[in-house]
C-alpha cells in the first residue's frame, strides 16, 4: 500500500517538502545541541525539564485519545465512526512517534539511551512509560495497517486482530495515566503532587485529540474529497466538548483545594502562572490565553448550533486544541518547577534552536500522518465513486 | 539448496525476537546487576551503616567572617566541579544559602529575623529513602550499603528526573562540557562530561582512605560533625540527643540524613 504515498497531487508534494524543509532546520538545531550540549535550550538547573517535555506529556494525550474513536466503533459497534476510525490509529502512531523522539531530544547522553534497556528499574515509573508507549505504538501500527490492508484487497480484517483490537483499547489510557504517575508522586513538587494529575490528564487527552482529529476530518473534506460522515463529526465533536468540560472542572477543582484550604505551598505556582510573583510573569499571559481560548471553546462547542455549523466547529476545536496545549506545554512543566525548592523563581524561556528542534519533532509527526492518511484515504476512496461538483461532494 | 527469501525473513526475525527475550529476561533475573565479585575493605577504611553529618550553625556562623566558606572551595577542588558564573547552569556540590531558602516552609518572622545573616551550607540529604534513586530509570543513581545515594557518572543517561524528584534541590546538570570551567584539574577525581547529572557523595572516595569528608575537614570551626548514626555511641548521636537539630522538609518523608543544630 505504501505506493499510495509515491504519487500525489502538487498540493501533495509541497506540503511534503514544507514538513521536510522544517525537519531538515530541526535536525540541524539538534546537531548543535548534540555538540554543544543541552545548554543551547532555555532550562536551568532549577527548571530541568522544558518544552521538549511539555510536548512529550500533551503528545501521549493525543496518542491515548484515539480510543475515542476506535472505541465506539469496535467495541460498540457504533458504525459512523468507520471511515474516522484509522484516522484515529494513525493518528496514535504518529503522536507516539513525536513522543519519543521528544524524550531522545531531552537526553543529556543520547547515545546512552539504551541503558534504559540494559539496567532495568521495575522501581522507575519511566521503565513503565517505555512499555506501555512502545507497546501501544506496535498495536496502533498493527491494528491500523492490518484493517486497512484488508480493505484494500476488498475482505474483512482477520479474525486472529480482534484481540489485539480490544488490546489497544484498554491500552489507551494506561499510556497517559503512566505518564501522569511520572509527575504525581514526586515529593515536594505540590504543583504535580495531585491525585487528580491522571484523571485531568485524560480528560484533557480525549477533548484536544478528538478535537485535532476534527480539524484533520474538516482540513480533507476540501482538500481531498474525504467524506468523514455528518453524523461522525457530530458524535465526535460531543466527545470534544463533553472531555472538555471535565478537563476545565478537574482543574478548577484544584484551584478550589488550593485556595479554601489555605496551605501555602498548594498555591504558589497557580499564583505564579495567573499573576506572577515577585516581578516575574512570564507566562501569565499563556495561561490567561488557555482561559480565554477554554471559555471560546465552551462557547462553540456546548451551544448546538454552534457546534453543527463547521466554521465554528472548526474553530472551536482549534481553540480547545491550543488551551489544552498551553496548559501542559506552558503550565504543567513550568508550574511544577516554579517555584523552586527553595521558593525562589528561575524563569524559563525557551531558546530559537530549542524551537527550532520542538517544530521539528512536530514535522516529523505531521509528516507520518500525512503519509499515513495520504494512504488511508486513497485506499477508502479506491472502493467508491466520488464526484465534486461546482464545489459539492457527490458520493455514490 | 537456495534459502527461500520468507525463510530468510523468518529465520533473521526469530533470531532477533530469541536473542532480545534471552536479554530481557537475563536482566529481569539478575535485576540488571552486575555482581561484583568479593571485595574487602582496605583496613583503615571508614566503615558505617548510615553515614550522617550535623552543621552546627551557631558555629558556622561565627567562623563565617574569617573562615572564607574554606568547605566549599576545598570540596569543589577536590571533586572537580566546574565553576560556571552563569546561575542558570551552575553545578554545585555543597553551597550556603539564607536561612528562608533552606527551609521556606518555616514562614515565621521571628524565625527569620532571629536567623538572619546565618548561612545555611546546603549540599546533597543523602535520604534514608531517595525519591531520586526510585525514579532513576537505569540505576544511574543508587543507595550503597553505607546510606550514601551514589551517582555513577558513566551509566546517567541525563533524562533529569532525579532532578524533578529531589525536593531539596542537590542535584546539577552538566549543560554543557564542563572541563573548560574548572581551573586546575584534580587528576586524583575524575571530571564529568556534558549531558549527565552530579551531586555531593558524602566523599565516598575519602571514607574507603580512612578520611573524613573534606569539607568537615577543612572547617576551621569543625561545625560539621559527620558520622555513623546506626552506631549508638558515636558523636553525631550524642549531639543529636542532647541538642535541637532540624532537618529539611522531614515533612515530605524522604528521611534526610544531613541534620542542623539550630541552639
Amino acid at each position: 500500500m505504501l505506493e499510495k504515498a509515491l504519487v500525489g497531487s502538487k498540493k501533495y508534494w509541497i506540503w511534503v517538502l514544507f514538513l521536510l524543509s522544517i525537519i531538515f532546520i530541526g535536525f540541524l538545531c539538534y546537531l548543535y545541541q548534540f555538540k554543544v550540549g543541552l545548554g543551547i535550550t532555555g532550562m536551568s538547573r532549577d527548571v530541568s525539564w522544558g518544552f521538549y517535555i511539555a510536548n512529550f506529556t500533551f503528545l501521549v494525550g493525543v496518542a491515548a485519545s484515539a480510543v475515542m474513536v476506535v472505541l465506539p466503533y469496535y467495541w460498540h459497534d457504533y458504525k459512523e465512526f468507520g471511515r474516522i476510525t484509522i484516522l484515529g490509529e494513525f493518528l496514535a502512531v504518529a503522536a507516539v512517534t513525536m513522543c519519543i523522539l521528544f524524550v531522545f531530544v531531552d537526553l543529556g547522553q543520547p547515545m546512552r539511551v539504551l541503558n534504559v534497556l540494559r539496567f532495568l528499574s521495575p522501581r522507575s515509573i519511566m521503565f513503565y512509560d517505555v512499555i506501555v508507549l512502545s507497546v501501544y505504538l506496535l498495536l496502533n501500527l498493527l491494528c491500523g495497517w492490518t484493517v486497512l490492508h484488508a480493505e484494500y484487497k476488498g475482505t474483512k480484517y482477520p479474525s486472529w486482530l480482534k484481540p489485539f483490537i480490544y488490546l489497544a483499547i484498554i491500552w489507551a489510557p494506561s499510556i497517559h495515566i503512566v505518564t501522569a504517575f511520572l509527575y504525581q508522586g514526586l515529593p515536594g513538587r505540590h504543583y504535580w503532587l495531585t491525585a487528580i494529575m491522571a484523571p485531568k490528564f485524560l480528560a484533557s487527552a480525549f477533548s484536544s485529540g478528538p478535537a485535532l482529529i476534527v480539524i484533520v476530518a474538516l482540513l480533507l473534506k476540501k482538500v481531498a474529497n474525504f467524506d468523514p460522515g455528518k453524523k461522525a463529526m457530530e458524535t465526535l465533536s460531543k466527545i470534544v466538548i463533553y472531555a472538555f468540560i471535565l478537563f476545565v472542572l478537574f482543574y478548577l477543582f484544584e484551584i478550589f483545594t488550593a485556595f479554601y484550604s489555605g496551605i501555602h505551598t498548594h498555591q504558589v505556582s497557580f499564583k505564579y502562572l495567573f499573576v506572577g510573583m515577585e516581578k516575574h510573569a512570564e507566562w501569565a499571559p499563556f495561561m490567561w490565553a488557555a482561559v480565554i481560548l477554554a471559555v471560546i471553546a465552551i462557547l462553540f462547542l456546548a451551544i448546538p448550533a454552534l457546534r453543527k455549523n463547521e466554521t465554528t466547529l472548526a474553530l472551536g476545536c482549534i481553540a480547545v486544541f491550543f488551551s489544552c496545549w498551553l496548559e501542559k506545554g506552558a503550565g504543567l512543566i513550568v508550574g511544577g518547577y516554579t517555584p523552586t525548592p527553595f521558593e525562589t523563581i528561575t524563569p524559563y524561556r525557551p531558546t530559537l534552536p530549542e524551537i527550532g528542534i520542538t517544530l521539528g519533532v512536530w514535522a516529523t509527526g505531521f509528516l507520518i500522518m500525512t503519509i499515513l492518511y495520504k494512504i488511508a484515504l486513497e485506499v477508502k476512496t479506491s472502493h467508491e465513486l466520488i464526484v465534486k461538483y461546482e464545489g459539492v461532494l457527490y458520493k455514490k | 539448496m537456495a534459502i527461500k527469501r520468507r525463510s530468510f525473513l523468518k529465520l533473521t526475525g526469530l533470531t532477533l525476537l530469541g536473542s532480545t527475550l534471552s536479554t530481557i529476561i537475563g536482566n529481569l533475573l539478575t535485576r540488571g546487576e552486575v555482581k561484583a565479585k568479593g571485595y574487602t575493605q582496605s583496613p583503615e577504611a571508614l566503615v558505617g551503616k548510615r553515614w550522617v553529618m550535623v552543621i552546627d550553625v551557631k558555629k558556622c556562623k561565627e567562623g563565617r567572617s574569617t573562615c572564607g566558606a574554606k568547605c566549599i572551595e576545598a570540596c569543589h577542588t577536590l571533586h572537580n566541579v566546574p565553576l560556571i558564573s552563569d546561575i542558570k547552569k551552575e553545578i554545585k556540590w555543597i553551597w550556603e544559602d539564607t536561612f528562608e531558602h533552606a527551609f521556606p516552609e518555616q514562614t515565621e518572622k521571628y524565625l527569620e529575623e532571629l536567623f538572619h545573616g546565618t548561612p545555611f551550607l546546603l549540599l546533597c540529604n543523602h535520604c534514608d529513602n531517595p525519591p531520586c534513586v526510585r525514579v532513576c530509570p537505569t540505576k544511574a543513581t543508587f543507595k550503597n550499603e553505607e546510606g550514601i545515594v551514589m551517582m555513577d557518572f558513566h551509566r546517567c543517561i541525563g533524562c533529569r528526573f532525579c532532578m524533578a524528584a529531589c525536593p531539596f534541590g542537590a542535584r546539577s546538570f552538566n549543560w554543557f562540557d564542563p572541563r573548560p570551567y574548572i581551573k586546575k584539574v584534580n587528576p586524583e577525581y575524575p571530571t564529568r562530561m556534558k549531558g549527565v547529572v552530579e551531586k555531593c557523595l558524602f566523599c565516598y572516595e575519602r571514607l574507603a582512605q580512612g578520611k573524613l569528608p573534606v569539607c568537615v575537614e577543612a572547617c576551621p570551626e569543625k561545625a560539621l560533625i559527620f558520622g555513623d548514626l546506626a552506631d549508638e555511641n558515636s558523636e553525631v548521636n550524642k549531639i543529636l540527643r542532647e541538642r535541637v537539630a532540624l532537618r529539611r522538609k522531614a515533612e515530605l518523608g524522604t528521611k534526610p540524613s544531613v541534620f542542623y543544630l539550630m541552639s
